[in-house]
């Protein structure tokens, strides 16, 4: 039995008006990510990562084009449906973090369950055993200020997993970090994606990337420039990461 | 194939966006303190302007002759006087609120979007800034005018003495208050609901993106 797409996207477009010129970001991605699989999104700033995770995010509507999750087309979603979506279906990592300022570690975990309906206690219980899971049992009472921007991420990927989403969506997750702490978030990724079998797609120039995924979609230009599977990639790795040394 | 994949977000009851805007409100306590100054500020100015009116408007009405007389003399004057600061203060009250409360959600904007990636409904949004602009402005009106009608008490104490107190205009000084109350909580609520509801309206990706 051939795997189920979770995320499939048909002519998707975008444009945003600047003044009365249209600037054309995307311009008809088609993609199609499988159950369980680690995606990686490269291209160069600017390429529109961000837009199109904003897209198969169902955080923005396309100008042109159908997002498809689990089968369901998205744009016909009503407010509530999407916001089940969101919080269900669906984990947000960003490059900033957007942890919520005046919420501990483990307040800014248990919001998505209490959004998703779930007791206070069995949430904190919930959010307490992600935080242990992401390295973070002793930090739970601290605000996002109080912690480094790799904890800071920590409690974002245990935010995204809160609802045990199909998706988690990583929008340059290792963008603000140093090398060796975008590492170990890029493996606790990996553990994820392993142990819970949660597809991962991640938009990023971070080549480090590259070693764990299974398939790297390079874009430019707001079109796919090419897809390259698992073996492909693992050759490519010595060629690219020479290239930046150079 | 599973039969329905998608479901509809249930609301929160109330006592969620309870719980959260005054944990919001508690660990920005210097931040509600600013903005809370902001509308005792502008209801202060505008109350010891009415306050200042009540008292001159009782002095002409049970004041002693010498002082009617007075008062009377310029009556016109005054008059114009009053409607004149009492434009202005209005005009300062509404602008500091109006402007305060602004300030205070537009920040927050990436905030808002990011609620809304993690399940928010835009119902709770509104309902957490409602929440909180309502205690704002109920707490800063209220000081405000136990300041604007101290102050004024006060300046008319040292100006006429005692005698304030003989005719102090309490039932109109009162209704006064009452206004106030009203105008400044009104104003607050308009202040931050307006961006509030704005921000919670947009897709999660403008309001994410939207740096002020
Ligand atoms: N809301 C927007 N309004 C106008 N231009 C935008 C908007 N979002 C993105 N862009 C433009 O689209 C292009 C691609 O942006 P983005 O998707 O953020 O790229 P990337 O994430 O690959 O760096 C950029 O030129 C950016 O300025
Ligand atoms: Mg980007």
């Amino acid at each position: 039995m051939p795997k189920e797409a979770i995320v499939r996207t048909i002519g998707v477009k975008k444009s945003f008006m600047l003044g009365k010129v249209p600037l054309h970001v995307l311009k008809g991605i088609d993609l199609e990510i499988l159950k369980g699989e680690y995606i990686s999104i490269m291209g160069p700033s600017g390429s529109g990562k961000t837009t199109l995770f904003n897209m198969i995010g169902g955080l923005d509507k396309p100008s042109e084009g159908k997002v498809y999750i689990d089968e369901v087309d998205i744009a016909q979603l009503d407010a509530y449906e999407l916001a089940w979506l969101r919080c269900r279906k669906i984990g947000y990592i960003f490059q900033t973090f957007n942890l919520i300022p005046v919420m501990s570690a483990l307040e800014n975990v248990m919001l998505p369950m209490i959004f998703g309906g779930l007791s206070t206690d069995d949430a904190r219980e919930k959010a307490k055993a992600l935080l242990e899971t992401v390295g973070l049992g002793h930090r739970v009472n601290h605000k996002p200020f109080e912690l480094s921007g790799g904890q800071q991420q920590r409690v974002a990927i245990a935010r995204a997993l809160a609802n045990d989403p199909a998706i988690i969506l990583a929008d340059e997750p290792t963008g603000n970090l140093d090398l060796k702490t975008g590492k170990e978030i890029i493996n606790l990724l990996r553990e994820m994606n392993k142990e819970k079998g949660v597809s991962i797609i991640t938009a990023t120039h971070d080549l480090k990337m590259l070693d764990v995924s299974d398939r790297v979609i390079w874009i430019r230009d707001g079109m796919i420039e090419r897809v390259e599977d698992r073996e492909n990639i693992t050759i490519k790795v010595g060629e690219v990461e020479g290239e930046e040394a150079g | 194939m599973e039969q329905k994949k998608i479901e509809k977000q249930l609301s929160l009851p109330l006592k969620n966006a309870i719980q959260m805007s005054f944990r919001n409100m508690r660990v920005r306590f210097g931040r509600a303190i600013i903005i809370t100054m902001s509308i005792l500020l502008g209801i202060a100015f505008l109350m010891s302007v009415l306050t200042g009116n009540a008292f001159t408007m009782s002095l002409i009405h049970k004041g002693p002759e010498e002082i009617k007389v007075l008062l009377m003399a310029d009556i016109l004057e005054v008059k114009t006087r009053q409607v004149w600061l009492v434009s202005l203060s209005l005009l300062v009250c509404t602008v500091g609120i109006v402007n305060a409360m602004l300030m205070s959600v537009t920040e927050r904007s990436r905030e808002i979007g990011t609620m809304k990636c993690l399940g928010a409904l835009d119902k709770f949004i509104v309902e957490l800034f409602l929440l909180e602009s309502l205690a704002h402005g109920i707490v800063g009106s209220i000081a405000g005018c136990l300041i604007g009608i101290l102050t004024m008490t006060v300046v008319y104490l040292i100006q006429y003495g005692g005698l304030i107190i003989k005719i102090f205009p309490l039932g109109v000084i009162l209704k006064y208050m009452l206004l106030s109350i009203l105008l400044g909580t009104f104003l607050a609520v308009i202040g931050a609901l307006y961006p509030a509801y704005v921000s919670s309206k947009m897709e999660p990706a403008e309001a994410i993106r939207r740096e002020v």
